[in-house]
């Protein structure tokens, strides 16, 4: 008969070969820059936080830049709970990391914790997903004037889908758009989803004409046959997608790129800081970036340190006009 | 069309019968329901551990380990459900409700058997369907909207009757009410405010469900077995549970096999709503076995009836094929497991969608022909490892009971990684065990709450959509029918005992 006891220690072995299985196929590599990160991660396995984390973490492994990296998945408070951990740990976090993207603005705006990017030390930003503007492949619009200009006929006709909460990032990006065109963003009939699949599928079914959503979430149909990309908030035609037009040459001075970055406990050392920057920089020439970023359909942009934060600070000034504007600060 | 279907459909089934293949499957199956056995642990936990070992593997390779895990972690997970009253996730809740009683009464190795059967069945037929109608309900499923959803969660909380127990419906409705309550807690989808979150940040995610159901039924189980010790039979005894157990006896096959054609139907086809899934899969076709059951089966509803510890295994995991359906056409992952396997096959260079069925028929078949290699082989490989798994209930209650207390906590805090939601578990056992006491039904507050927030947020995207009117519940044809299936359901037991008055007087004159 097997006992409890030898299942718990059959089970506790088990792990133990699952891990050294894993462990192993991370073999440390010779002559590494880094000796050693560890991935804070806010959010929970899957998403795209954790994408980002694990498929950087991977390729510094792999090409061998980092000696040893390490993940911990800590979600709630919309992230604010990391951003805790990180701030009030700050002395044995030396190693850490932690990775996170716009939200992390628009939520210290809404008060929704009460930390900013300043209570940390930008390291540097690694990626960017453009907002796009996506229709069904049987759409009548083809460009976001002719969007603009039912939506100032009746505001109700054009309803815009999303992925995000209301305030949230595909809110705002379409109201910056419709402001950018003359509109009023108030007017704007915004339908919330709880995932951007969700949204795709609302769109699909004919719930909302237009969805606003990341580039990188929309190509996958788009490719397909299935929906059209109206347009991106790039600031130039994307490499990948040269028949794509941006929102700025259809005539609304719109960019909004999606970063997402990483970020260091506060007063992480200069030394830290440039020895990370230095090899997230050396990152993006190694083919197993190239790999893991063509497979996600991740664009490039790295930006470090002091330009990080002149970045930052300009969404911040952005995003919050137009939050102000919708009346969600005051 | 029709020929291409069929060379693809043998080319992926060439590409996925190999040695290598088998191999892998096995792996997959046995880590997954090993993981999926441990409390808290589910088949979105079990798919994304094991996704890192397959970047090396060939594609279909490690999509056939995948599916091994996936389907090894559900059937884990209607284990832990049937053994412990421990649903490890919210498609094995309703497995629960006659798995227990059924193992209480010392039939383990029976009720295990019969959920791999039926597990087996519903993946079977979901497949066999899915064959045939995959791009046809593809194109049906991307017409459901928001108003759509509204009115099928609204069907979907009408299985709540069956879950009334004893006591009565008054209770199971209060209970509802509890839980669809409990579903409003955190940042409100439709305008980002935070609601009932007292201002604390733990809260603003809202309740995990793993949570609250380890709390209601697995942690509330294991003291009420210490609260009622001479009620309930001590651990059975181990030579008790043996092979023979696990024979179902052809009259129970009879029985069952109706329920299985049912169920998987409906599993199936709920599964293929992207906005639904394998939970509601189980729920719907747990309350439609016990609306169709004759009257002396439906009072064993609950208490260990076959039928219904069939229905939500058949729907479950019918709805877990189906989930397939949207996610490898149209690339929207319905379940947070389809949006974990969108993510292996994207980065396997595979691109669901449309075109996949038509330009790529080999990859499209590869990927369904793995998923059934894992349906079959877990069935080959649990069924003898049934008696074994069934003697965790030999073991004695004063080692068996703080190993689920400790497994629970566990489990939830690897999810989150959040002491708090311990906190809040043990405050959420301590109330439910005073519930329990009363004899309340829990299924009914853990529907309420999965239905709630689905619910919520789908009526009021209808709304803003039409205009804050609702006049989309009786002017938009497929919502009217929804809602006509829903009348009816809730009215079906009037109506039948109606029609047997009528019949009886009939017979009289």
């Amino acid at each position: 008969m097997k006992s409890l006891g030898k299942t718990i220690k059959l089970g506790f072995f088990a792990i133990l070969a699952g891990v050294a299985f894993i462990a192993a196929s991370f073999q440390p590599a010779q002559a590494a820059d880094v000796d050693e990160i560890h991935f804070l991660i806010p959010g929970g396995a899957g998403g795209g936080w954790d994408g980002t984390a694990r498929g950087v973490g991977k390729a510094l492994l792999d090409s061998g830049l980092v000696k040893k990296v390490s993940f911990e998945n800590m979600s709630g408070g919309g992230g604010g709970k990391a951003i805790n951990h990180i701030i009030s740990t700050a002395h044995r976090q030396k190693n850490t990391v932690m990775v996170n993207s716009t939200p992390i603005v628009i939520r210290s705006l809404t008060k929704v914790f009460p930390q900013s990017f300043r209570d940390l030390t930008p390291v540097a930003a690694v990626i960017a997903d453009y907002a796009a503007f996506v229709v069904p492949d049987d759409s009548k619009y083809t460009s976001w004037d002719q969007v603009m200009a039912d939506f100032k006929k009746d505001p109700n006709s054009v309803k815009i889908g999303g992925g995000s909460v209301r305030g949230g990032m595909d809110h705002l990006v379409p109201a910056m758009a419709i402001k950018a065109g003359g509109g009023d963003p108030l007017d704007l009939r915004y339908i919330a989803y709880d995932a951007g699949g969700k949204a795709m599928a609302g769109l699909l079914s004919g719930d909302t004409q237009v969805l606003a959503t990341g580039y990188g979430e929309a190509i996958g149909l788009a490719k397909q046959g299935e929906v059209r990309i109206l347009a991106v908030t790039s600031e130039d035609r994307l490499a990948s997608a040269p028949k794509t037009q941006t929102l700025k040459e259809q005539g609304f001075d719109v960019v909004f790129a999606n970063w997402r970055g990483f970020f260091g406990p506060p007063k992480l050392s200069e030394a830290r800081q440039a020895e990370l920057q230095s090899v997230l920089e050396k990152m993006y020439k190694t083919s197993e970036w190239e790999d893991i970023r063509t497979k996600r359909g991740w664009q490039n942009l790295y930006k470090p340190g002091k330009e990080f934060v002149s970045f930052l600070e300009d969404q911040e000034l952005k995003i919050g006009g137009i939050m102000r504007e919708l009346g969600f600060i005051k | 069309m029709f020929e291409t279907m069929m060379s693809g459909m043998w080319t992926g089934m060439t590409a996925t019968f190999i040695p290598i293949n088998i191999m892998m499957v096995l792996f997959g199956c046995f880590m997954g329901s090993f993981i999926g056995m441990m409390p808290g642990l589910g088949p979105i936990t079990a798919v994304a551990l094991m996704i890192p070992i397959t970047y090396g593997l060939d594609p279909t390779t490690g999509m056939v380990l995948l599916s091994g895990v996936y389907y090894g972690a559900i059937f884990g997970g209607s284990t832990s459900s049937i053994l412990i009253n421990e649903p490890g996730e919210a498609a094995t809740v309703a497995t629960a409700i006659d798995g227990y009683p059924l193992a209480r009464q010392g039939k383990p190795g029976k009720a295990l058997a019969i959920a791999a059967y039926s597990s087996f069945s519903g993946g079977t037929i979901a497949v066999i369907i899915m064959m045939f109608f995959a791009p046809l309900l593809a194109s049906i499923s991307k017409g459901f909207q928001s108003v759509d959803y509204f009115a099928l969660m609204i069907l979907g909380l009408t299985a709540v009757s069956a879950f009334a127990g004893k006591g009565g419906f008054a209770k199971a409705m209060l209970m509802t009410i509890l839980g669809l309550m409990l579903s409003t807690v955190g940042t409100d989808q439709t305008s980002g405010t935070q609601r009932y979150t007292f201002g604390s940040l733990e809260l603003l995610d809202g309740i995990e469900f793993l949570m609250l159901a380890m709390a209601t039924f697995a942690l509330t189980e294991a003291l009420l077995l210490v609260l009622r010790r001479d009620e309930c039979s001590d651990s059975l005894n181990p030579k008790s549970i043996g092979f023979k157990d696990l024979k179902v006896t052809k009259k129970e096959f009879k029985l069952i096999a109706p329920t299985i054609a049912r169920s998987s139907i409906l599993g199936f086809l709920v599964g293929v709503l992207p906005g639904a899934g394998a939970t509601l899969g189980s729920f719907m076709s747990y309350g439609m076995e016990r609306n169709l059951a004759p009257k002396e089966e439906q009072e064993k509803f609950g208490k260990g009836s076959l039928r219904g510890l069939s229905a939500p295994e058949t729907g479950n995991n019918a709805a877990s094929t189906g989930s397939f359906v949207p996610l490898l056409t149209l690339g929207i992952p319905g379940s947070g497991t389809t949006a974990v396997m969108l993510g292996a096959l994207v980065a396997y260079g595979i691109e669901p969608g449309p075109r996949l069925f038509v330009d790529r028929p080999e990859v499209f078949w590869g990927v369904i022909m793995s998923m059934y290699l894992g349906n079959v082989f877990l069935l080959v490989l649990n069924l003898p490892l049934i008696p074994y798994f069934a003697r965790l209930l030999a073991i004695p209650r004063v080692i068996m009971i703080p190993c689920i207390l400790f497994f629970s906590l566990m489990g939830v805090y690897l999810i989150t990684f959040n002491s708090f939601d311990i906190q809040m578990m043990v405050i959420f056992c301590v109330v439910a065990l005073f519930l329990r006491l009363m004899n309340m039904p829990m299924a009914p507050l853990l529907l309420g709450f999965i239905l709630g927030g689905l619910m919520e947020d789908n009526l009021r995207r209808g709304l803003s959509i039409y205009d804050n009117s609702i006049s989309f519940m009786w002017e938009r044809p497929l919502t009217l029918g929804i809602n006509i299936v829903t009348l009816i359901v809730l009215f079906f037991p009037l109506i039948r005992s109606t029609l047997g008055g009528l019949k009886s007087r009939v017979m009289a004159s």
